[in-house]
């Protein structure tokens, strides 16, 4: 066991690039949830936009092309959910099951011809003189664009939540659909818009483990995050800053039980697998008491009798 | 003559199976306070719902000020300076005071400019209230004020009031009256939905009165008895319940020093509660809407469990018992949401029976269904409380709210309790309905039952109880006889116009 | 403009209907999808839904179709009590892998010992493994609140990382040259679940069809269903009624957990024979769709459970012989639950066409 082979630095580095997937398809969820829609097919999405990005960014060359079309894979996969949900008024837990089952399947179609195949790199900042501090350097200035977009995304949706009308309509069609019904607010066109929102995000979260953080294309690759980051929703208790800080926590876990095994620790390799899970169920255990939060007409069908 | 503010001509809604409006005309003047009268059900709800953009009349025409009006969205109805305070669904408990304004108007100011006019609004008006509050945290009247400044800051010429005074104690409802009379005399018309017909007479120059739909005549309130209104709204004479004079028995329920906390982020906790109901006896337990009435309610079914003796039964400690055990006993209850809490909306009539009469009806053995004595139950209870319903079959849904809440009474009161508790048992029931149920309660009193009657309706508490008692904010006033109470007296035992004095101005 | 009417009460023929008009759209739009893949869309359809049962090598594949349904019809009856009571355990694949753990490690402690009581000690172990894996979320939620959702699926990873470490580590095979794997137990006659194998009979045929039976009684005659339906539908009329809420998810989180572990449990020692990486293939998540199709009516679900079976043999035929990527089947059957869900509108709504009003 060589625990000196783990460089701090690097470790933050990769830590933000871990946390990425998870914190698009997270803060996609939250703004979903405020509009009181459950929409459980995250990890449908984000497979779906892993492979949607990854295959166009093989064929174009073009990692952006690639994470344009992620965004829309992932909010034309949505879109069923949407037809589901606010047209067909069928259950949002099972719809959201619904698409992750077509998600994995699809994804697993669409990327037959495109295992083992290395994708373009998606290129990094490269600030010439920030990039090449120590220690702040790598970490700060040294990723690429979507990353930024991440967090530039966290700060973009806070503020909409707490100061524009948009935002005050959102939070009042997910606390009661039926009063912004009243007030003649449209729930449904609301809440597509928002649920297409989400879908994007997955999308580009499923992206950019296919194009950054692997990258390759491997059937399943998304291997639990769409749940992770729905869990993450629920830790970070609708607030879009605590998303960052808890993507940045399972990242860091993530990342930090890789190293382990790269270090060759006396853990057996399964277990420290299986940590980030065990982490999530333990958070949500941990958290379980801020339940106050929750949007008041999350997962409940809205039509209008009139 | 002038021309009128609102004219409404030959408007007519149909739904599957019912014609809500059938032709409706009538004229609202300028500066004019309307009375909309009528029973539940007449139609009162989807006229107002026309006039607001929420619902698009089947044909027929409405003027604002001489020019066609057909507002597509209640946006498009408040841009012509139409608003309305709900009576149910219209605000954001997890929102605070100002941005649920917000939310009612069309192009906000800044928060703060809108805190500050809320302040001023609210001072002129003689209704205080703090912008920033969470909204879920107000008490019933307080939350009406909300939606009455929600619209006053818009200057509307015409205010909608749907059913204003269910929520308020008698001494809110006179300084909402003073707001409404000061909003007349700046001009604002106004158009006021009530079955309350003393409320009317002190507050409405004109009156429409609907019936199954239609406008069955107008009046000038102050000029009409309150009975020829009655006549005019119910159609027919009505039989007031008969209570004959009956003689108490031993103490059959005993609530003695209860306190429990709030179930719910927005539910009240009930504090020091002393009850006690004798057989034969009505105990009427009034108090504005949550005070505390679904806590006590789901106290004495056994949702919510205390301990032991705080509740007893015939002088056995039931308190820490579920609902199962309790009905064994004898306990009963009727809450008050019908849909989805007394009965389960998808679910036959067979299967309701089923959901409280299973112990007491021997509708099971070992744990196993006797599906046909429970459609045996039901069918009782269709034939005997007169429900209006194909049969037993039909899911509890397709009943009207008048005909599933006599199924729900019914249930109880055939299951032969030795104490029923019933929360509003007639709200949202037409009349007829009505006195039927509080016959049946009678009945079962006379029968040496004990009953506690909860209910914000105090024409129904003054009718059939003994005594009368009031929630305000979890506590429980001293019970006294109905007969030398005042409704001066009533209004303080419901807490005066309580949230005026302790409001955060 | 097309308007959405409640029905005042759910339609009995469209709930009847809805999945045999699913299993038909399914077919339409599977089938093109097949076109779009190149493939000859009506063959392929007859190929996964005709041949297994009447084709040509049908004698081989239609005791395939006990083998593949059995699990999936016994998983999703657990799945369906709980379902309908709204408790969401999606984390049956986890629970059917303990299951399989548990009881292939009491068939493995045994061995070589031939005596009549290793089976009926494995079965025991099964639905202990199962229940116990699902015992995690429910006594989260109950005591904390939890999300079982969240929590069941998390427990799937987990319990996959469990099955790599034990078929790598503490159940390898000693005789197995370093390979992967456990021992065989079809080789190991007191610990095999096979009654017939030629006939595709195992013992998890049998409890699948006892627990459909169980179902149903406890669905429709007993106090016990008649609150788990109660608390699907009206969950505070459920309370009302007397039904403890922590008692009942207790009750259908365990009981789909142990019927999942029996499942794990016959497909190891049958089907599967051993434990091993990848013994588990889906079955889990398929049996939600199971479970809906059947739309959570126990007599639904083993017509379902049937139906499925045959896509994954048909899908298996479909590979070989026209060269149908193993992923089209699973879109396939993804297909079918939108189409069942969205079809289910029918049943509670009455659809209308209603000319906009211009006012």
């Amino acid at each position: 066991m060589d625990l000196s082979s783990i460089n701090p630095v690097l470790l933050i580095a990769s830590l933000m690039v871990a946390a990425t997937p998870i914190l698009l398809a997270a803060i996609g969820e939250l703004v979903v949830e405020k509009a009181g829609v459950l929409n459980l097919g995250v990890e449908g999405m984000m497979i779906t936009g892993a492979i949607c990005g990854f295959a166009i960014a093989v064929e174009t060359g073009s990692p952006w092309l690639g994470f344009g079309g992620a965004a829309i894979g992932g909010a034309a996969l949505s879109l069923l959910f949407v037809l589901l949900t606010q047209v067909a008024l069928a259950n949002q837990v099972a719809s959201g099951l619904a698409l992750t089952l077509f998600g994995l399947g699809l994804s697993a179609l669409l990327g037959q011809r495109y295992v083992g195949i290395k994708p373009p790199p998606t290129p990094r900042l490269d600030i010439p003189l920030l990039g090449d501090l120590p220690v702040v350097g790598p970490i700060l200035f040294g990723h690429d664009l979507i990353l930024y977009l991440g967090i530039a995304l966290i700060a973009a949706v806070w503020a909409a939540l707490k100061y524009s009308r948009a935002g005050l309509i959102l939070r009042a069609v997910g606390e009661s659909h039926d009063a912004a019904h009243a007030l003649g607010y449209k729930v449904v066109r609301i809440r597509i818009l928002a649920i297409l929102f989400g879908g994007a995000c997955a999308g580009l979260g499923g992206a950019y483990i296919s194009l950054v953080r692997v990258p390759q294309w491997t059937e399943g690759m998304t291997a639990g995050v769409g749940w992770i980051a729905l869990a993450l929703v629920v830790f970070a208790s609708w607030k879009p800053w605590r998303v960052l800080l808890g993507a940045y926590l399972f990242g860091g876990i993530t990342v930090l039980q890789l190293n382990l095994q790269a270090a060759g620790v006396a853990i057996p390799v399964e277990y420290l697998a299986m940590s980030p899970y065990l982490i999530t169920i333990l958070v949500l255990v941990i958290l379980s008491k801020d339940k106050s939060r929750a949007p008041a007409s999350l997962g409940k069908i809205f039509h209008a009798s009139h | 003559m002038t021309v009128p503010l609102l004219s409404l001509q030959g408007l007519t809604k149909a739904y599957p199976g019912v014609v809500a409006n059938n032709n409706v005309s009538f004229d609202i003047g300028t500066g004019q306070v309307h009375a909309l009268l009528g029973e539940n059900g007449a139609g009162k709800s989807t006229l107002v719902k026309m006039i607001y953009g929420l619902v698009k009349p089947d044909s027929g025409v409405m003027l604002l000020n001489g020019s066609p009006y057909a507002p597509s969205e209640p946006r498009a109805a408040r841009a012509d300076g139409i608003a309305m305070v709900f009576q149910h669904f219209s605000l954001f408990d997890a929102l605070n005071v100002a941005e649920n304004i917000a939310l009612g108007m069309e192009t906000p100011p800044a928060m703060r400019d809108l805190a500050k006019r809320i302040r001023e609004v609210s001072e002129t008006y003689g209704l205080p209230l703090d912008p920033f509050r969470t909204v879920g945290d107000l008490s019933a009247g307080e939350r009406q004020r909300v939606e009455i400044i929600r619209c006053l800051l818009q200057d509307p010429k015409l205010l909608i009031m749907d059913e204003p005074t269910s929520v308020l104690t008698p001494q809110e409802v006179d300084i909402l009256f003073e707001t409404l009379r000061k909003l007349k005399s700046e001009g604002t018309a106004i158009l006021y939905i009530s079955h309350k017909l003393e409320e009317i007479r002190a507050l409405c120059d004109h009156a429409t009165v609907l019936r199954l739909g239609e406008n069955v005549g107008e009046c000038v309130p102050a000029d009409t008895s309150a009975r020829d209104m009655a006549e005019l709204m119910v159609g027919t004479t009505l039989q007031t319940p008969e209570r004959s004079g009956r003689d108490l028995g031993d103490v059959a329920l005993d609530i003695s020093g209860l306190s429990v906390a709030s179930p719910g982020e927005f539910g009240t906790a009930l504090k020091n509660l002393h009850i006690t109901v004798r057989q034969g006896e009505v105990l009427g337990i009034g108090g504005v809407a949550g005070n505390g009435q679904d806590e006590l309610l789901a106290v004495l079914s056994g949702e919510i469990q205390t301990a032991a003796d705080a509740v007893r039964l015939n002088g056995q400690p039931v308190g820490n018992l579920g609902p199962t055990a309790r009905r064994r006993l004898g306990l009963l209850t009727a809450p008050e949401e019908r849909l989805g809490h007394a009965a389960a909306p998808d679910m036959s009539l067979t299967e309701n029976a089923m959901l409280t009469g299973s112990v007491r009806e021997s509708l099971e053995r070992h744990g196993f269904l006797k599906w046909r004595e429970a459609q045996g139950f039901a069918e009782r209870i269709i034939h005997d409380f007169d429900v209006r319903t194909p049969g037993p079959d039909n899911a509890a849904r397709s009943l009207s709210g008048g005909n599933l809440q006599k199924f729900v009474i019914g249930r109880e009161v055939l299951q032969r309790p030795e104490v029923l508790v019933v929360n509003q048992p007639t709200w949202g029931v037409d009349a007829s309905a009505a006195a039927a149920i509080r016959q049946a309660i009678l009945d079962l009193a006379a029968n040496g039952a004990a009953v506690v009657c909860i209910s914000q309706d105090l024409d129904e508490l003054m009718e059939i109880s003994d005594r009368f008692a009031a929630l305000n904010e979890g506590r429980l006033s001293t019970p006294r006889d109905t007969r030398d109470l005042t409704i001066d007296e009533i209004g303080l035992m419901m807490g005066g116009a309580h949230g005026m004095e302790v409001a955060h101005v | 403009m097309i308007v959405l009417e409640r029905r005042p009460q759910p339609s009995r023929n469209w709930a009847l209907a809805t999945p045999l008009v699913a299993v038909l759209a399914t077919m339409v739009f599977g089938g093109l999808l097949f076109a779009v893949l190149g493939k000859n869309p009506v063959e392929a359809i007859r190929t996964i839904f005709w041949d297994p049962l009447f084709g040509e090598f049908a004698f081989y594949y239609r005791p395939q179709l006990l083998v593949k349904g059995a699990p999936l019809v016994l998983i999703a009856i657990g799945l369906s009590l709980g379902f309908k009571a709204g408790v969401w355990n999606i984390g049956a694949e986890g629970q059917y892998i303990m299951g399989a753990l548990a009881g292939a490690g009491v068939g493995l402690a045994f061995y070589p010992l031939d005596a009549w009581y290793v089976f009926p000690l494995m079965v025991i172990g099964g639905a202990l493994g199962g229940w116990a894996w699902a015992m995690i979320p429910a006594i989260l939620k109950v005591r904390f609140g939890t999300n079982e959702i969240l929590v069941s699926l998390m427990l799937v990873y987990v319990a996959e990382q469990l099955l790599a470490s034990m078929s790598l580590g503490l159940m390898r095979n000693p005789e197995g040259h370093g390979f992967p794997g456990s021992r065989n137990l079809n080789d190991y006659a007191a610990a095999t679940s096979w009654i017939n194998q030629n006939a595709g009979l195992h013992w998890g045929v049998a409890a699948a069809l006892i627990a459909v039976i169980f179902a149903y009684v406890l669905l429709n005659r007993h106090m016990l269903g008649f609150h788990i339906r109660l608390t699907g539908e009206a969950p505070r009329a459920a309370r009302f009624a007397g039904v403890n809420p922590a008692r009942l998810i207790l009750f259908c989180l365990g009981i789909s957990g142990a019927l999942a572990g029996l499942a794990g449990l016959f497909e190891v020692a049958g089907p599967a024979g051993q434990v091993s990486i990848d013994f588990n293939i889906g079955y889990g998540f398929t049996a939600i769709i199971v479970a809906f199709l059947g739309r959570l009516h126990p007599l639904g679900i083993l017509l379902a459970g049937g139906l499925m079976a045959l896509t994954y043999i048909g899908g298996e035929i479909a590979q070989s012989q026209l060269g149908l990527p193993a992923a089209a089947i699973q879109v396939f059957q993804g297909m079918l639950l939108f189409f069942l869900l969205a079809l289910d509108l029918l049943t509670h709504f009455r659809i209308r066409l209603r000319k906009r009003e211009v006012a």
